[in-house]
């Protein structure tokens, strides 16, 4: 046992010295670009980001040219799994041994939360595409986040605002038990308080429920004018199912607070046909939009959702900064990105702020009748546009990094 | 003897490997490994199935985590204390678990794992599903600082020793055989005189003192404590690992620690990233069927009947 010790502690002394001396040298800016692509691939979130958030980068990276500052762009991609203990410890690998200048893509909001914090430590860029939080750009925001797409703020004042001004005044929340749940809730009762409504009650359904009804009942006895679902994906439709099987849809108005264009394909018209939601993107916007969206079409197999969509445009941004600066230094090309407005087929108005945030022009749009529909794609009529200054909630001044 | 020479080559291993390997990685795998080798010490040594041990890995890291960022506690001492509330919420579970054998055992430490899993998930300094992100690693002892991968690794490397080092002692001292005989035939080790039930409670315990150990040093590794360390497939993952590697064997856990953690490292990126958990299934179903005894277990086995 003697032995084992003292050969166990020299070692470790030996083996801390020699560490803390020669390998503290820090990895700098290499010339080459390099691009993470980390997304929920087999998971609840597989559809709306997944596969498709690669093929999207890949596009962006095809359509720049491939190449930058006279290297090839490289792309590397993985699965998430939806935990932040794995998406943190594959980010960490990734620009610590493996020079990744940014980490794109990103869904679930502690997924994003923890890539944040391994990029803030090494100074590298986050392109969040895919969360929904809006803590990235308020009580967690830092100078190398970057927050496409949309957010709960730009889904409440988008959603909400509207109903409230034309008269439904007492609301009702189906809310998704987990921190976007609670913060999507939150920012929507914000916004309905200040327009004059109420929120009657609530209620928190577990991530995963099934089984809405006892849910949906206790929104039929409140009385409330609209019923607010403030969940995502399978949630969202499950819980849409059951309120169209107690005859909630003929009584009250059902608000879905985050719904991503495959949710909607996958709702039956009958129950969904004249639900209004907020969305950053619409395949079926217009040419530029309709363009890009056949391209992605062809290569993924499926219509893109906005995050597809905004990891493209997030990548474009990026990599033109990158070209303008001629480094992949995050400080300049960040700097960069904060100076040029974004413009492409997703980017409408379009500016990225101080803080990270990409605001954008929004669309506010309802889901089409079965009658309506000329193909399987078509699934929203576009109500009216949103303009980026009223989808998004003014800057921080503590969250400044311009 | 030949034991000791063994633990040399693999100590010589671990010290040598970030010059290979991503040293963050095989932090990860240590923490796991110290993990896997708390909970042989109950199933592979008592007996005892315990399902729900990743409450244990939670709540040191919780723990731990929470002191870091709001207290400014030195690593080493935040590390201590999120092991001792993990031994104090052990020997709550023991106390109400040995009370009962076999499934029921392991069902009792289900419910009171999930009890766990919901007071995390519902408790405000947890921050729910983001978990608790930004956890400093600071500087053991206030003076070597933590920040460097490097010296991270062979702090954890320190600390699974010492873990490792606690099992072995237990599994081979007096109180390690009446465990082993409380394993073999319960009933014979009653009429024999020995407390039984409280034998097996000092070893749940032990075990899940160590299994928080293992908890404290991950939310250092890797900045932060989240839901996944104390949902119930974390428990799982942690039967998994044992069974892979070898349950009863002092060195299985640790193997099975290092193949789990490094299957799901390594394809999590490639082509397979979707069919993971099918993979995983896949490898303990063949692992099951075929050599029960687990890798270890299995060489051991090859050893005993050709040498």
């Amino acid at each position: 046992m003697k032995t084992i010790k003292t050969s166990l502690l020299t070692k470790i002394a030996y083996g801390v010295m020699s560490a803390s001396l020669s390998l503290n040298v820090l990895a700098a800016s290499d010339g080459k670009v390099k691009i993470g692509v980390l997304a929920d691939m087999g998971g609840t979130y597989a559809d709306i980001c997944g596969k498709g958030c690669v093929t999207a980068t890949e596009m962006a990276i095809e359509d720049f040219g491939g190449e930058v500052l006279g290297k090839k762009i490289e792309l590397v991609s993985a699965d998430s799994q939806l935990k932040p203990d794995i998406a943190s410890s594959i980010a960490r690998k990734w620009v610590e041994s493996e020079d990744v200048d940014t980490i794109g893509g990103l869904v679930s909001s502690a997924v994003s939360g923890a890539v944040s914090k391994v990029n803030l430590d090494n100074k590298k860029i986050t392109l969040i595409s895919g969360s929904a939080s809006n803590s990235f750009t308020t009580d967690a925001c830092n100078a190398y986040n970057v927050h496409w797409t949309y957010n709960v703020e730009a889904m409440a004042n988008g959603t909400v605002k509207p109903m409230v001004e034309s008269g439904k005044k007492n609301w009702f929340f189906i809310t998704a038990d987990y921190s976007f749940g609670h913060s999507l809730e939150s920012v929507a009762t914000t916004v309905i308080t200040e327009k004059g409504g109420k929120v009657v009650g609530g209620v928190r359904a577990p991530l995963g429920t099934t089984d809405f009804s006892s849910y949906v009942l206790q929104a039929q006895a409140s009385g409330a004018d609209v019923v607010a679902l403030a969940n995502a994906g399978n949630d969202t439709v499950n819980a849409l199912k059951a309120a169209s099987e107690f005859g909630l849809t003929d009584q009250m108005d059902i608000a879905g607070l985050l719904v991503f264009t495959q949710n909607s394909q996958a709702m039956d018209p009958s129950v969904a046909a004249g639900m209004r939601l907020t969305t950053g993107f619409y395949w079926d916007m217009d040419d530029q939009a309709r363009q890009w969206s056949a391209r992605f079409e062809e290569r993924h197999g499926g219509i893109p959702s906005m995050i597809h969509a905004g990891i493209y445009s997030a990548t474009m941004h990026y990599l033109n900064s990158v070209k303008a600066v001629g480094t992949d230094e995050s400080e300049a090309v960040i700097k960069h990105m904060k100076q040029n407005k974004p413009n492409d087929f997703f980017a409408r108005n379009a500016e990225l702020r101080g803080d990270g945030r990409m605001v954008h022009d929004m669309l506010y749009v309802e889901i089409k009748k079965a009658s309506e529909r000329k193909n399987k794609n078509d699934i929203y009529t576009i109500l009216k546009i949103i303009p980026a200054n009223e989808a998004y909630a003014p800057m921080l001044p503590q969250c400044d990094f311009s | 003897m030949n034991n000791l020479k063994l633990n040399i080559l693999l100590l010589i291993i671990a010290v040598i490997a970030p010059a290979v390997f991503y040293p963050v990685f095989l932090a990860k795998i240590l923490c796991f490994a110290l993990f896997a080798c708390a909970f042989n010490l109950l199933l592979g040594y008592a007996g005892l199935l315990s399902f729900g041990h990743a409450a244990f890995l939670g709540t040191g890291g919780y723990v731990t985590g929470y002191l870091m960022i709001n207290t400014g506690l030195s690593p080493e001492i935040a590390i201590i204390l999120g092991m001792v509330a993990g031994g104090i919420l052990g020997a709550i579970f023991g106390k109400l678990a040995v009370k009962r054998e076999g499934i029921y055992f392991a069902m009792v430490t289900l419910a009171l794992a999930q009890l766990v899993f919901f007071f995390y998930l519902q408790a405000p300094f947890t921050n729910g599903e983001d978990g608790l992100q930004g956890v400093p690693r600071g500087a053991i002892f206030g003076l070597i600082d933590l920040s460097n991968n490097y010296t991270m690794y062979y702090f954890v490397l320190a600390i699974f020793i010492l873990g490792y080092w606690i099992i072995n002692r237990t599994v081979h001292s007096p109180f390690g055989q009446v465990l082993k005989a409380i394993r073999e035939n319960e009933d014979r080790a009653i009429s024999l005189g020995y407390e039984v039930n409280r034998y097996k409670w000092v070893a749940f315990i032990i075990s899940a003192a160590l299994a928080s150990l293992a908890g404290s040093t991950k939310a250092l590794v890797f900045n932060l404590a989240s839901l996944t360390d104390v949902h119930w497939h974390m428990s799982g993952e942690v039967i998994l690992m044992t069974l892979v590697g070898g349950v009863g064997t002092i060195l299985g856990p640790i193997l099975g620690a290092g193949i789990v953690v490094s299957m799901q490292n390594y394809l999590s990126g490639g082509e397979l990233g979707n069919y993971i958990h099918i993979i995983m299934g896949f490898v303990f179903v063949v692992c099951v069927l075929s050599f029960r005894s687990g890798i270890v277990g299995q060489l051991l086995k090859f050893k005993r009947n050709n040498f």
